[in-house]
């Protein structure tokens, strides 16, 4: 269910990270907690984000709430194909629903393991 | 959870991982699948909800239609046996203390269906203000009710009641035996769509559910997609777009308030100060309860009091009070916690295709 080549962070962002570049998404455990997602607001390309600081929102049926970046960097891609279909989010949280493809300024500290974000998860559960 | 109640299919609904939560005191399935694919199957083809939240009073005896009739909006002079009436329960200044639907059982015999957080305080208002002679008594308890709505609701009830169960008319109920107890079925429903109220004995409420989604078009529905659906035509939730500071002719229902025969609140209907407006967004960012409206010039002028993503029509509406003499306006804006977002007037139903009032063959 948590994928273990990621890196998460508390707040429910994942990030997968290769070389210098993270892609960047929020978990399976987020969206099932959101329910149906509606509307999504990202930062655009060129962008800065910085780890633990707010990337953007996502509006649920029922909700809005923010997005952190679980890292700091510039916003080189943004997928787009949400704007119009928030749901892959819902569907393919660590696929389709990808957020932002983001150039790490340096290199990335801070975030869990699958094993850690596991307990997590398991803690809010409850 | 902090001591809520139960209704009988509370199990049923845990059984299914249903998302749970406290609405009217009740521990509700909110969703089953997800709010949007829930929302959808209804409008093609049928879902059932579990309303045994709701409160139901019988009234009956000499003298209660007289009595019932001096307290609510419902005329009850043209509520033939057979048809019930949607109307409002009103203080004295006019202020909405409930929406109910009247069902005239017989001559001086009636059953009022009232909104579960209500229950208590329809209850006491009743017994406080009705006169004396009828005997009013809250049959909740007993009362189980469950909701069948979509195109193919009519399938699903005569998979259960059998292929020879004839469908009332719109707002007209017919009674039944089933399983050796009384069935009220009624064609209601709060979604827009030909569909059904159950009322039976709390205890075939779960045996009713069970029977229906055996049926191969019926799907749970929790009160998620219900308020998504209820949204979409504009029908309004009490607690948000009806309340005691607001008349319902405030709300929009002056045409159902031309009553001839005196009601308590009848005097203070004239005084429109603020009216309820239908509001159309054109992204997918929603305007909330409590967003303030404003005009296009800044000045506020009212405060939304339902909105939502419109899953059947791939954008945001909205239901707000707004001041009466900018309420023709066409032009507005909400104010949201991340910006204003335009909104622009529309007509109601938001959705127009609901089969409701289909009619059958």
């Amino acid at each position: 269910m948590i994928p273990k080549d990621l890196k998460y962070a508390k707040s429910h962002e994942w990030a997968k990270i290769e070389g210098d570049v993270a892609t960047v998404g929020i978990t399976h455990f987020a969206q099932e907690q959101l329910g149906d997602l509606t509307y999504v607001d990202l930062p655009k390309v060129g962008a800065t984000v910085t780890m633990g600081a707010e990337m953007g929102s996502v509006e649920s049926v029922k909700a809005a709430s923010e997005l952190y970046s679980p890292v700091s960097g510039t916003v080189t891609e943004v997928n787009a194909a949400l704007e119009n279909a928030p749901e892959s989010i819902n569907q393919e949280p660590y696929g389709a629903g990808w957020m932002l493809k983001v150039k790490l300024s340096g290199p990335v500290d801070g975030l869990l393991d699958a094993a850690a974000y596991e307990q997590v998860c398991a803690e809010e559960a409850h | 959870m902090e001591n809520l109640n139960t209704t009988p299919l509370t199990g049923w609904h845990r059984g299914k991982n249903a998302k749970m939560a406290a609405f009217a005191g009740y521990d509700m399935p909110i969703q089953y699948e997800g709010i949007i694919a829930e929302h959808n199957h209804t409008r093609e083809a049928v879902g059932i909800f579990d309303i045994c939240h709701m409160g139901e009073f019988s009234l009956r005896g000499a003298g209660a239609k007289a009595a019932l009739g001096a307290l609510v909006t419902q005329d009850l002079d043209t509520l033939a046996p057979g048809k019930c009436r949607y109307g409002f329960l009103l203080n004295e200044s006019g202020g909405v203390l409930d929406d109910l639907i009247i069902y005239c059982l017989d001559v001086d015999d009636y059953m009022l269906v009232v909104n579960g957080a209500c229950e208590a305080g329809d209850f006491a208002w009743l017994s406080a203000h009705l006169a004396k002679g009828p005997q009013l008594t809250n049959i909740s308890p007993k009362t189980g009710k469950i909701d069948v709505q979509g195109p193919k609701s009519l399938e699903a009830i005569k998979a259960v009641l059998g292929s020879d169960f004839q469908s009332p008319g719109y707002f007209n109920f017919v009674r039944t035996i089933w399983q050796g107890e009384p069935l009220l079925v009624s064609r209601t429903g709060y979604t827009g769509e030909l569909g059904y109220e159950l009322y039976l004995d709390s205890s075939l409420a779960l045996p009713m559910w069970e029977a229906l989604i055996a049926h191969p078009l019926v799907k749970p529905v929790g009160l998620g997609a219900r308020d998504t659906l209820r949204l979409e035509m504009g029908y309004p939730l009490y607690g948000q777009d009806l309340d005691t500071e607001h008349t319902p002719a405030e709300a929009g229902f002056g045409p159902l308030l031309g009553k001839k025969t005196p009601f308590t609140g009848q005097d203070a209907l004239a005084n429109v100060r603020q009216r309820l407006i239908a509001l159309e967004l054109p992204g997918r960012r929603s305007a909330r309860h409590y967003d303030l409206v404003v005009l296009p010039g800044g000045e506020e002028v009212g405060v939304v009091t339902s909105g939502s993503f419109a899953p059947s029509l791939g954008h945001c509406v909205a239901l707000a009070y707004v001041r009466a003499d900018v309420a023709e306006q066409e032009q507005f804006s909400v104010r949201t916690q991340r910006g204003d977002l335009e909104a622009r007037r529309a007509a109601l139903p938001f959705y127009a295709k609901g089969t409701a009032r289909m009619k059958l063959v």
